[in-house]
């Protein structure tokens, strides 16, 4: 079978689970499949398949399990966006469409030769920093819970770090091609580069007080770093710089302190102070609110799960438990109604994306592309890692989303310019094996 | 470069498998500490999505349920439609899961926890159905009309009653004034705290009947006579004098009244007319250790054993800086003052309905129970309660000559306004002073049935800051209750 028919029976599987579960939320909601809302699988189901179809003619010898894998993803954020509020849903409908428009446009631009965008590597780069340093413009940056992440536009939000993402690997994958033999050697001078990039992240920390998006920006560096030169020794140094800056700015830095505060210890046995309303309160009423609840939430969970549309999120008296669970929590309501075996099962669709994503990158016949296809890959890895694992409580909770699943329109957009590359990438790696044979 | 991307792809994958193990962490081994949480809203709104069991008595509702849809979920939640009447035993449930009376102690069995593997088999197929969990249903045995009459003669007066039926230990009325409407709890609690009586603290929330302490004063003479009469070394017809007053400790104590020294007179008019002087000297004769010992057979130093929680009820006996206490000589305790009530004798009301009752069931003492069965919601038996006998408290002769005094002194004695035309009620009058004008707690504790047969009622009043004494007081109260049990057994 040929990759594209592959692609197409792993689509229909993955409209089988997407129809299931959506399904599922209507009967819980409703009682009843309402006709209606099986409308809207149709609809996705068909955008999907233009995807599909337009892949056939512009990446036909690429990975057919990543679309699949990519639709599975946004189906189970649908469903579960929906059955909290249907509202957001039709939104994030919308911009999954948006999405696969942009996915077909990356990949009806790029068909002939996406290496071209090596070329323009260090607009990128230029575009990758400004981007990420917008929301701190006076006037244009929005404030969101203590973090500037948002750009605000007339009646547009976005968040500009998502696109910052794949321009920084863009421009580092084409960078690292063509420094990586000097670099490699690791020399004192070599180490400029490793600097300055860490004095970027030290300054969009400092501008945005998030420390997600610094800390995923400068690991995606530090993986393509070591990718390109097999030099561990960056990563240790690059690691040292990093916690050690963090460190260095943590006391002026409000938001963050208070992040790791509530990490280490969310729940208090005495009231602490609260920021929020100036009062001694429990920091699990206060600070720590949000987390907390979240934790209950997925405790709740169990093995099983209490079932799609059958979770708590409201209180007795309706009002919702978890602020921004579409968001930053939503892994929480999964993990809730769908148990340990549905919420490992959505990891487990994670790690077989990363794994498809590392294999382009292993197949990849040049330096620019596997280092595009393995910069795009860990960063996709690490932001799931960032989000899901400060609804955890691994790391400190930190305002990024969950590629494909989150609500969010610059989110969806930007994963899927990535899928896109990803393809393409691993079409010419694929067109060059079946031209072998 | 495909080694380092080897790697690269490996520490990828070992942050994904990092999050499946924080999320196994918190799913299972963190689960119970986060669910026992009291900030853990997800366990409260748990409780509201079982269809809690009614609480009825005599086909009336007490407690029952109100649907409501709450973002797209059906919630459960409590009312309690006869308001003040019952809400000492029946208690309540809140969404700040705080609970009292019934709804604390038999929370299990009203959201249906209490169940075998079957039952769970079964709950888990209703919850996939989606269906919600059903609590079992509970029913009371109180006389609802009794109840009220109760209440009603209570008034603004702090006090409680508390009334059973002797053969079975069926417990009819327990009312506790002032009373709370247990539907404001919830949201204006703020109204119970106004609530006000003739009493400070007013405590509306305390069940008086099973949790207040007072002194027994006179009617603890009950006690005394059935030591003096099982001990063998009295009759009822071994005659005393009476000085009008006692020497107990070198110092005198004086009758009740002590206008009129009684003289020579016998046990039964000792009883009657309440003598205290010829009470003190028996329980010397006795020996404190004797005449508590007769006080535990009639379930003293045992909170009875009702099934509101354990909380609610106290043990009566000697009390000594709040702790029960038990003299391990005879010369720890005044007998002579203990034997008519004094000392530090502390007493609930339900204690004093069992004595009572004792007396009228020809010395048995009855388990008092409250819940007659527990009902699955097909209509299932989960539990039925028996009349159970827990011990025979006192020899039936004494039974039947104290049973004959306290007749006696309601005929022509301290008791005459318990009368009631038509049937036999032995009743003892009890008035402890504290010393302080218009602080009295007066009593009265009585059986009654109709002639011939076995009292069908047994029941204690008590009542707090009273100037008057317990026959004037108390016992009017008694009797229209008792006429209210009567007149209701007497139609079924």
């Amino acid at each position: 079978m040929s990759a594209r028919n592959r692609e197409l029976a792993n689509l229909i599987l993955a409209g089988l689970v997407s129809t299931a579960a959506f399904a599922s939320v209507t009967i819980a909601l409703e009682d009843e499949v309402a006709y209606g809302s099986l409308v809207w699988v149709a609809v996705f189901a068909g955008v999907y398949l233009v995807a599909h179809l337009i892949a056939r003619r512009t990446v036909p010898h690429a990975d057919p399990a990543l679309l699949p894998l990519a639709a599975v993803l946004s189906a189970i954020g649908l469903s579960v966006i929906y059955r909290l509020d249907p509202d957001d849903a039709s939104r994030q409908a919308v911009w999954v469409v948006v999405g696969l428009a942009f996915f077909v446009g990356t990949l009806v631009w790029l068909r002939f030769d996406y290496r071209v965008l090596e070329r323009y590597k260090y607009l990128f780069g230029l575009g990758a920093v400004l981007l990420l340093l917008l929301p701190s413009v006076p006037g244009l940056g929005l404030e969101v819970n203590g973090v500037r992440l948002w750009v605000e536009v007339g009646p547009l939000q976005f968040q500009p770090g998502e696109l910052a993402k794949i321009m920084l690997v863009v421009f580092l994958a084409g960078y690292l091609r063509d420094k990586r033999e000097v670099l490699a050697q690791g020399r004192l001078k070599d180490f400029g580069p490793l600097l300055a990039i860490w004095g970027a992240a030290m300054l969009v920390l400092v501008q945005t007080s998030d420390l997600g998006s610094a800390l995923l920006n400068f690991g995606i560096f530090l993986a393509m770093l070591y990718a390109a030169t097999g030099r561990a020794l960056y990563v240790a140094a690059g690691l040292v710089l990093f916690l050690g800056g963090a460190a260095a700015l943590y006391n002026a830095l409000d938001r963050v302190q208070q992040r790791v505060t509530v990490w280490l210890h969310p729940w208090t046995d005495d009231k602490v102070y609260c920021s929020l309303n100036g009062l001694m309160e429990y920091r699990q009423n206060c600070d720590s609110y949000q987390l907390v609840k979240s934790l209950y939430s997925i405790a709740n969970g169990g093995y099983g799960g209490t079932g799609l549309g059958q979770g708590t999120f409201t209180s007795v008296e309706g009002t919702p438990l978890i602020p921004y669970l579409n968001t930053d929590f939503i892994y929480s309501a999964i993990a809730q109604e769908l148990g340990l075996i549905g919420a490992s099962a959505v990891l487990l669709v994670f790690m077989v994306f990363v794994a498809r994503g590392m294999r382009i990158a292993l197949v990849a016949q040049d330096g620019f592309s596997k280092l595009l296809a393995v910069g795009l890959t860990f960063g996709f890895a690490l932001q799931t890692f960032i989000i899901v694992g400060g609804v955890l409580r691994v790391v400190p909770l930190t305002g990024i989303t969950m590629p494909f699943v989150s609500y969010g329109g610059s989110s969806i957009v930007a994963n899927f310019i990535m899928l896109a590359l990803l393809l393409l990438v691993s079409n010419r790696a694929g067109a060059a094996a079946a031209e072998r044979r | 470069m495909n080694r380092q991307i080897a790697r690269v792809a490996a520490a990828a994958m070992l942050l994904l498998v990092g999050l499946v193990v924080a999320t196994t962490y918190w799913q299972t081994w963190a689960r119970p500490a986060l669910a026992e949480r009291q900030d853990n809203e997800i366990q409260r709104v748990a409780q509201f999505e079982i269809e809690r069991g009614e609480i009825t008595a005599h086909g009336r509702r007490l407690a029952r349920n109100r649907e409501r849809k709450v973002a797209g979920r059906t919630l459960y939640f409590r009312r309690y439609p006869q308001g003040a009447l019952t809400a000492h035993v029946v208690g309540y449930s809140t969404q700040s899961r705080s609970r009292a009376g019934l709804e604390r102690s038999l929370n299990d069995y009203l959201t249906a926890s209490n169940q075998d593997l079957s039952d769970f088999v079964e709950t888990s197929l209703n919850k996939l159905r989606g269906k919600p969990v059903q609590g079992n249903n509970v029913r009371l045995t109180l006389d609802l009309e009794a109840q009220r009459v109760a209440l009603e003669q209570l008034g603004d007066t702090c006090g409680a009653v508390a009334a059973l039926d002797p053969r079975t230990g069926r417990v009819k009325v327990i009312a506790s004034s002032p009373s709370y409407n247990p539907n404001l709890v919830e949201r204006r609690f703020d109204e119970i705290a106004k609530i006000g009586a003739a009493c400070s603290p007013a405590a509306p929330l305390i069940n008086r009947a099973t949790w207040g302490l007072y002194p027994p004063g006179s009617t603890f003479k009950v006690v005394t006579a059935s030591a003096a009469l099982d001990s063998d070394r009295y009759t009822p017809a071994s005659t005393f004098v009476d000085p009008g007053y006692c020497i107990a400790y070198g110092k005198r104590v004086n009758n009740y009244d002590t206008s009129s020294p009684f003289g020579t007179h016998s046990l039964v008019t000792a009883l009657q007319y309440s003598v205290n002087s010829t009470f003190c000297k028996i329980g010397q004769a006795l020996g404190a250790k004797r005449v508590l010992e007769e006080a535990k057979d009639f379930g003293f130093y045992e909170a009875p054993p009702l099934e509101t929680p354990e909380s609610e009820r106290r043990a009566s006996g000697l009390y000594e800086d709040g702790e029960l206490y038990y003299p391990k000589r005879n010369s720890d305790v005044d007998a002579g003052r203990m034997a008519f009530g004094q000392e530090r004798l502390l007493v609930t009301p339900l204690q004093m309905a069992m004595v009572a009752g004792a007396i009228g069931n020809a010395g048995i003492l009855m388990r008092p129970y409250v819940v007659d069965r527990i009902v699955s919601p097909a209509g299932e038996i989960v539990q039925k309660t028996k009349k159970e006998r827990i011990r025979r408290a006192v020899e039936p002769t004494t039974a039947r000559d104290v049973g004959e005094m306290m007749v006696r002194a309601v005929q022509s004695g301290t008791g005459t306004s318990a009368q009631i035309s038509g049937v036999r009620v032995g009743g003892k009058t009890g008035t402890a002073e504290t010393g302080i004008a218009g602080r009295n707690v007066t009593w009265f504790i009585a059986f009654a049935g109709p002639e011939g047969e076995r009292p069908k009622v047994a029941i204690a009043v008590v009542l707090e800051n009273q100037t008057s004494t317990g026959g004037a007081t108390a016992a009017p109260i008694a009797r229209a209750v008792m006429q209210a049990l009567l007149d209701s057994t007497a139609n079924t």
